[in-house]
């Protein structure tokens, strides 16, 4: 039995599956140096071409090696496949499949290119594609990074044509007719006399097929599936409560732990003392962790009580003890020893700058992911075999660390990835799966699954960091004349790949991410990114230098407009010259119905191109009473090739949401070390009630295929802003605006 | 103490402490797992349940308070075979994202739905307000809740 069927058969994945002769095939267009995970576990009768699909006595399973984080990937992966194979939509059935880095990610390293988007030179482009050799030689099967659509939208079309192909040529075969008079149908070969033979019935022949020439991939117009709105294939799931996240998996004898760390990040643990915790009925286990300790209990209610009874000493923070010092260290960071970048320097902007030039600075806090499930994993040690069960951005990370943890082999490891409640770029963490490890090995035999209450959530992030922004600019007949940009902020990049082993050269494209790129064409335009030195620990949240930049970059774009004396939106058309850009600001404008004004109301619009997509915003205040209210939101964005609309437009919606909260309330402060928020209460998501209607109409200009679970987010901010001025007058330069303005 | 209630149509008795959050009675003592944590504080609505056809946060509900209640969480709402018309309005307009909240979301709409039938904007904003969305579903969960009101006129 091999270990795909293995991972097919869990019934916790998707209920039991009968296999017989399970059949794993696809398509590699060249020699990977990765293998192909699903041939070391195949059985006698089974076998393997690639390692997308899997077609078993029931039908075809298809192998989406994404983690599905509510962005709806595993739908729209398992669409490219099914597309070109002419499956059932209806019966279709997608797994996340085993970790391995034949799942690599091609495409997560194209964003860090010193390359506009909109360079479509054949340098910026042979660059773009040289990227898939470091990617490939990392090896990280890693879902993040809008990339996800890009990296699979030729692969998974492939690895589905390859299949059919195959399993075409074996009914030609077995029924002695030429492959051309065969044609494909819901998950079965068609003969010219209407026999219907399953695709289960021709798996085992198919897969024995060398195929000797590249299969063709469907034209778009003959697109049945990719271009439409899909019921998404864990909806039934996810409205039923029957979906499993880590936090709900269950196993006999299972134990539940909490765990407790230092909340001076990176600070060690001097001592503890779990005497109350150990005496506490229900109670089994302390396990010292690297930082803290882990409690094991019959009960994760049980666990967390105890863990509040433990009294710790902990070591100092490996960084500045407040908010403001950290604040000071990024104003002192405008030195040419902290020049990290200059990726956009066009003209001469010292010399265009008058005396009297605008200046302006804007300041963004640290931010939590605060995903709804809060972090869990769970893990089991028996019998010299390890396994993990982790809703995971980069489970390729867990097969390197937990051998290098146990002592095990790497073959001993087994890495089920699981639906995530939330993501947002904190699940690419290794924190919550090393701890989940050490209390496996303290229980060796037992199941166990780590859960942490929202505060130790809350409090042990990998945050979006404080950042600041200085802008210099002058206008003269409406357009803008010298404009000089300049950002401190520590490295994300660094933070976030040291802790996995991992140093990239050169500058961190994420600290000028959202700005240096833009599609504006100005005479004298410089973009400087200063690298502050490194703070509290960092992580890549949604839609990350972007996040910040676009809040810098279109408020001051606002302010700059407003001081030449013109529409926003015409300002902006006017100085950008790649057309989808321009396309979405007009589209965003109708819309909107920008120009026409409600009394007591007014409008703000916003535009960032990140992850290669444009997205311009426009939102709409009022004024009650309570305060500041959304009454209208709109968005434009252009992702090329559209392949799932609804899905496209929730992700649209969800990451303006997201970006939202954080502008309006969102805000991260350290005290003596520690993050001072700790629960929804104090750190609090935008509700219903807040939330307008929004509008969005998705566009297919750009030549190439884009991801969508990020562009939404970094213009929501400077559209709110810009909107609550063109209301109030009150310029706001600093997030959250929650310390400035009241919100209804 | 053993405490008896009756839990999606079954009579159950668990011995777990009176004070323990009935969630984690549900999650970890009987492995109804479709009724969320996501604060314990009650700032966030993913571990809503109905008790006696009132929603309440689970986090805050002592296990021993429901001796005797009827509780019905997701699971005894509807199920994938048999929906009820709330899920079957959050199917339709593919309200879910990570999916995470949306237990809790379905379980405050339909004690909404329960006891207002025809709710205004309003109502729905201050029915709903209490369960955070991470995701940012809002706007689909507006169009669910007004679809599940004329699902159920309709059945
Ligand atoms: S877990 Fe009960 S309200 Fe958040
Ligand atoms: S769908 Fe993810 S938190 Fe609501």
């Amino acid at each position: 039995m091999g270990r795909v069927m293995k991972i097919a058969r869990r019934g916790f994945l998707f209920g039991s599956v009968a296999l017989i002769g399970g059949v794993a095939f696809g398509w590699y267009r060249y020699a990977t140096p990765h293998g192909n995970p699903l041939e070391s576990g195949l059985g006698a009768g089974e076998a393997t071409l690639n390692p997308y699909v899997l077609i078993d006595a029931n039908g075809v399973t298809v192998i989406a090696p994404r983690a599905e984080m509510g962005q709806g990937i595993h739908t729209t992966l398992a669409a490219l496949v099914a597309e070109e194979m002419d499956l059932d939509w209806s019966t279709i059935r997608v797994i996340h499949g085993p970790a391995s880095k034949a799942y690599y990610n091609a495409a997560i390293l194209g964003e860090g290119v010193p390359f506009a988007p909109t360079d479509d030179s054949r340098l910026a482009n042979t660059v773009r594609g040289a990227m898939d050799i470091p990617a490939k030689f990392l090896g990280l099967q890693i879902t993040g990074g809008s990339s996800s659509i890009p990296d699979a939208y030729e692969k998974m079309r492939l690895a589905g044509a390859a299949a059919r192909m195959a399993l075409v040529e074996a009914a030609a075969a077995r029924l002695n007719i030429p492959a051309a008079q065969l044609s494909t149908e819901n998950g079965a070969v068609i003969a010219p006399d209407g026999t219907r033979i399953p695709y289960p019935d021709l798996a085992v022949d198919a897969a024995r097929i060398d195929l000797r020439s590249e299969p063709a991939l469907k034209p778009r117009e003959s697109w049945r599936l990719l271009g439409r709105t899909l019921p998404r294939t864990d909806m039934l799931a996810k409205v039923t409560g029957t979906e499993t996240f880590a936090i709900d998996l269950r196993l006999p004898g299972m134990r539940f732990a909490t765990v407790r760390t230092n909340p001076r990040l990176g600070g060690a643990m001097l001592s503890y003392d779990a005497g109350v915790a150990e005496s506490m009925p229900g109670v089994e286990r302390i396990v010292p962790l690297e930082n803290g300790v882990a409690v094991v209990a019959t009960n994760t209610w049980i666990a967390m009580q105890a863990a509040a009874t433990i009294t710790f000493d902990w070591g100092a923070a490996p960084y500045p003890a407040t908010s403001a010092e950290m604040a000071d260290i990024l104003r002192a960071s405008f030195t040419p020893d902290h020049l990290d970048s200059t990726n956009r320097d066009d003209g001469d902007v010292d010399a265009a700058l008058p005396p009297d030039a605008f200046t302006a600075e804007y300041t963004v806090p640290h931010l939590a992911h605060a995903t709804m499930e809060p972090m869990s994993t769970a893990a089991l040690l028996k019998d010299g075999h390890l396994t993990i069960w982790s809703g995971h951005q980069l489970p390729t990370q867990i097969l390197k660390e937990a051998p290098e943890m146990t002592g095990l082999p790497p073959e001993a490891i087994t890495v089920e990835t699981l639906p995530m409640g939330g993501g947002f770029g904190r699940r690419a963490e290794m924190d919550i799966v090393r701890q989940a490890i050490i209390v496996a090995q303290a229980i060796e035999g037992t199941p166990v699954l780590v859960s942490w209450s929202r505060e130790e959530d809350m409090t042990h992030d990998f945050y979006r960091p404080a950042a600041i922004a200085r802008v210099r600019a002058s206008v003269a007949d409406g357009r803008i004349t010298a404009f000089d940009f300049a950002t401190a902020c520590p490295s994300v990049v660094s933070s976030q790949m040291g802790r996995i082993g991992i140093s990239l050269p050169g500058p961190d494209g994420t600290i000028v991410q959202g700005a240096w790129e833009q599609p504006y064409r100005l005479p004298n335009h410089r973009v400087t990114g200063y690298r502050a030195p490194p703070m509290a620990p960092l992580g890549s949240w949604r839609s990350v230098g972007a996040s910040q930049n676009a809040f810098f970059h279109e408020t001051a774009m606002d302010e700059l407009a407003h001081l030449a004396g013109v529409d926003p939106i015409e300002f902006r058309l006017s100085q950008i010259d790649h057309a989808p850009s321009r396309t979405v600001l007009e589209t965003v404008a109708e819309l909107s119905g920008w120009g026409s004004t409600t009394p007591g109301r007014a409008k703000g619009v916003a535009f960032c191109l990140s992850f290669g997509v444009p997205t311009a915003q426009v939102i709409e205040v009022e004024d009650t009473p309570n305060g500041l209210r959304m009454t209208g939101a709109w968005i434009a964005a252009d992702v090329g090739t559209a392949l799932d609309p609804g899905n496209i437009e929730a992700q649209l919606q969800g990451a303006m949401i997201y970006g939202l909260s954080a502008a309006i309330r969102g805000e991260i402060t350290f005290a003596d070390g520690m993050v001072e928020q700790t629960n929804f209460w104090d750190y609090e998501p935008m509700r219903l009630s807040q939330c307008p209607p929004i509008r969005v109409q998705v566009l297919q200009n750009q030549t190439h295929i884009r991801g969508i679970g990020e562009p939404g987010t970094p213009p929501a901010a400077p559209a709110l802003g810009n909107a609550i001025f063109a209301l109030t007058g009150q310029r706001l330069r600093d997030l959250p605006f929650v310390r400035a303005v009241t919100f209804a | 103490m053993p405490t008896t209630f009756i839990i999606n149509g079954r009579t159950e008795t668990v011995d777990l402490p009176p004070d323990m959050p009935l969630l984690w009675a549900l999650r970890d003592g009987l492995n109804l797992t479709g009724t969320k944590f996501g604060c314990g504080v009650a700032a966030c609505g993913a571990c809503t349940v109905h008790v006696n056809g009132q929603a309440v946060r689970s986090c805050q509900t002592a296990l021993g308070d429901v001796a005797g209640a009827t509780v019905t969480t997701i699971e005894g709402l509807g199920n994938p075979a048999a929906l009820h018309a709330v899920q079957a309005a959050w199917l339709a307009a593919q309200v879910a994202q990570c999916g995470y909240c949306q237990s809790g979301q379905i379980m405050q709409a339909a004690a909404l739905l329960a006891e207002t039938p025809n709710p205004t904007d309003a109502q729905i904003d201050e029915a709903m307000s209490g369960n955070l969305c991470r995701c940012g579903t809002y706007p689909r969960i507006r169009a669910a809740v007004q679809d599940a009101a004329n699902r159920l006129k309709e059945a």
